[in-house]
């Protein structure tokens, strides 16, 4: 059983994963090949719907259902490729681009071929200078083998790709938010429907997948989508990368199928906590997913759908360990900062509300905490996202305020005690 | 018709005039035009936006909300080497606010601010992506993971003492950085020459356009 995919040639070839003439050599842009001789744009669809891929960007979509979604007869039609990873924690697309970036392009062309698609683009995030370069060194070698441009390999199918690097906005990695940065604009999501898939980059149908999803496509095609489908649990197909950070002894980006435990990952995968101190909780999607704790969740299975029912999400694949040493308060206050920070200001609740929560926590942080301010904080977070349900019900055009809420109801649910003790600290304080 | 960028490089309005290209609506442009601008000018100005509006059509204002969105266009200057110390939460779990007043103490420079000679910048960011080699910083967008705040006195102290006209993601990352997210693979020869990503096509040491004297 194939357990890794995206990451076997960066380990057998460290020095020079990333070249044209060592992806040739270990059966590179052979899927491509058959893809144009012997596929028809359909047969490619076919074969990605039948993998059960879902996005790997955090929604979990499943991409074959996507990509159903282009209207039949408007064109042109663009893909565009999310290397925009900004969700802290999250930093697995950035080893694919830059240690196999021509699984990615031929995913690219590949993924182009079956959509229809003659420009497609790269948006990297504008911190990740040598991903976009290898990325970009990548795409010049394809256009001299005649892997892009036109005509390619004698087929009759043309494409160009261009790389767009980002200028430091972590909503660019929003879809519509993104597309609107492509066009040259300030990164705030768009009011949907209209989807991308409708009406998307230039008002253009669009695709918008994730780096490391695409870069699955050369393995789908060339194996067929129903061994793709059969790695893995039913509705987690597929091997999933996972950046393992925080206080874990191995930190590190590892492919690895999904259906082990949280355990399984925490303590094998990661070597266990430094010093051997105690887990007291960790976040298995990014900053945005609530928080797992070890009473209720280590034996839970890492998969999207025990994840969503387990009140989280598997997100991006970001796991950040805290251990017993942790000031969650802290922690939490940290994470709120990033939402306020990066808000693109176009909804009320999301401005003001993650802007106030910020504050909130760190006036209970530094010794002026109130007694009210439990109950603030849960108000200010039912604004923003209204029953303080999962998956979260939103008041604003994307999901980025709704995720600032996600550390306040963690550690109100699991570490109340914690917040409550701060603030007596501040009532004493301030008394005495 | 007169010509905007009539001030820019030979090289920089080649790379300006391919950029425009490369798009099937020239707007596209305009975040990559502001980094060309930067190199030229040395940070985003208003005559760089200016420039860029009347290049591809728009009006300076339609430019700067572009330029004032993103953290990465430094409308206020910015120093010869910025260091970008990420203090998000998982470089936050491994000290990352020691290491910023670290590099504080080292540039005397406070976070968001330029120093007087103009040889640094100092500024906390949002997660940028090296969560396995936490704590981590930038230097003009080059990597260094696995930092110490001694580590990090000691880089400052290398910049300010050797000024590197280019600063390279493995040099640092070999002489002050630690544990890194994920082997790094061989080395790449190019390097920052400004605090603008080092990118081909924006400019980068090896095939980059050359920032104007400054």
């Amino acid at each position: 059983m194939t357990d890794r995919i995206l990451t076997v040639r960066m380990e057998a070839h460290p020095q020079d994963s990333h070249t044209l003439a060592t992806y040739e050599a270990t059966g590179g842009y052979r899927a491509l090949r058959t893809a144009l001789s012997s596929m028809t744009p359909d047969d490619v669809k076919a074969q990605v719907k039948a993998s059960n891929i879902r996005g790997r960007g955090g929604a979990g979509f499943p991409t074959g259902v996507k990509w159903g979604f282009l209207p039949e007869d408007l064109r042109p039609r663009y893909l565009v490729v999310n290397g925009d990873e900004s969700e802290p924690g999250t930093f697995k697309d950035r080893i694919l681009l830059e240690r196999d970036p021509h699984q990615l392009v031929e995913g690219i062309i590949i993924s182009s071929y079956g959509l229809d698609v003659h420009h497609a683009f790269v948006y990297i995030r504008g911190e990740y200078p040598k991903p976009a370069r290898r990325v970009q060194q990548a795409i010049d070698e394809a256009y001299a083998a005649g892997y892009l441009g036109s005509d390619i390999l004698g087929s009759g199918f043309s494409l160009d790709i261009t790389v767009h690097l980002g200028g430091g906005a972590y909503i660019c990695g929003e879809e519509t938010a993104l597309l609107n940065s492509l066009e040259g604009r300030r990164g705030e999501p768009r009011i949907k429907p209209p989807f991308p898939a409708v009406a998307g980059l230039y008002a253009k149908p669009t695709i918008v997948n994730n780096v490391e999803t695409i870069s699955n496509v050369p393995w789908i095609v060339a194996n067929g989508g129903a061994a793709y489908a059969a790695i893995g649990p039913e509705r987690s197909a597929g091997t999933r990368m996972f950046s393992l950070s925080g206080h874990v002894n191995r930190p590190g980006d590892y492919e690895i199928v999904m259906g082990m435990t949280w355990r399984e990952l925490i303590y094998g995968i990661g070597g266990g906590i430094p010093g051997d101190r105690a887990l007291k909780t960790w976040i298995p999607g990014g900053a945005s997913a609530p928080w797992f704790v070890p009473d209720e969740h280590l034996d839970t299975p890492v998969t999207i759908d025990d994840v969503g029912a387990n009140g989280s999400m598997l997100g991006s694949g970001a796991v950040i360990v805290m251990d017993e040493t942790t000031d969650v308060v802290a922690a939490a206050h940290r994470i709120v900062k990033f939402f306020a920070h990066e808000s693109c200001g176009q909804c009320t609740p999301c401005r003001e509300g993650t802007t106030w929560l910020e504050r909130i926590l760190w006036r209970i942080l530094n010794g002026a905490g109130r007694p009210s301010d439990l109950d603030l904080l849960l108000d200010v977070c039912d604004n923003i996202s209204p029953g303080l349900r999962w998956p979260p019900a939103m008041t604003t055009i994307c999901p980025l305020g709704p995720s600032a809420v996600s550390p306040i109801t963690s550690i109100m649910r699991h570490f109340r005690d914690e917040v409550e003790a701060k603030i007596r600290t501040s009532e004493g304080a301030s008394v005495g | 018709m007169t010509n905007p960028i009539a001030d820019w490089s030979h090289a920089n309005q080649e790379r300006a005039q391919q950029l425009m290209a490369r798009y099937p609506d020239v707007r596209s442009a305009v975040m990559p035009l502001l980094y060309i601008a930067s190199l030229e000018h040395g940070h985003v100005t208003d005559e760089g936006m200016r420039q860029v509006a009347e290049l591809i059509g728009l009006t300076p204002a339609q430019v700067h909300s572009v330029a004032s969105f993103y953290t990465m266009y430094k409308r206020d200057g910015v120093g010869r080497y910025l260091v970008s110390v990420c203090t998000s939460i998982s470089c936050f779990l491994r000290g990352a606010d020691d290491v910023l007043a670290a590099v504080e103490e080292a540039t005397g420079t406070v976070d968001g601010e330029t120093s007087d000679d103009g040889m640094f910048s100092v500024e906390h960011v949002e997660c940028i992506g090296a969560c396995g080699g936490a704590p981590a910083l930038q230097v003009n967008y080059e990597f260094v993971e696995g930092v110490t705040p001694d580590k990090a006195v000691a880089l400052c102290r290398w910049l300010a003492d050797g000024r590197p006209d280019v600063v390279r993601s493995d040099e640092m990352q070999a002489l002050f950085g630690g544990r890194a997210s994920f082997d790094p693979g061989p080395a790449d020869p190019e390097g920052a020459i400004a605090p603008v990503p080092a990118f081909g096509p924006y400019g980068s040491a090896a095939s980059g356009p050359q920032r104007a004297g400054r």
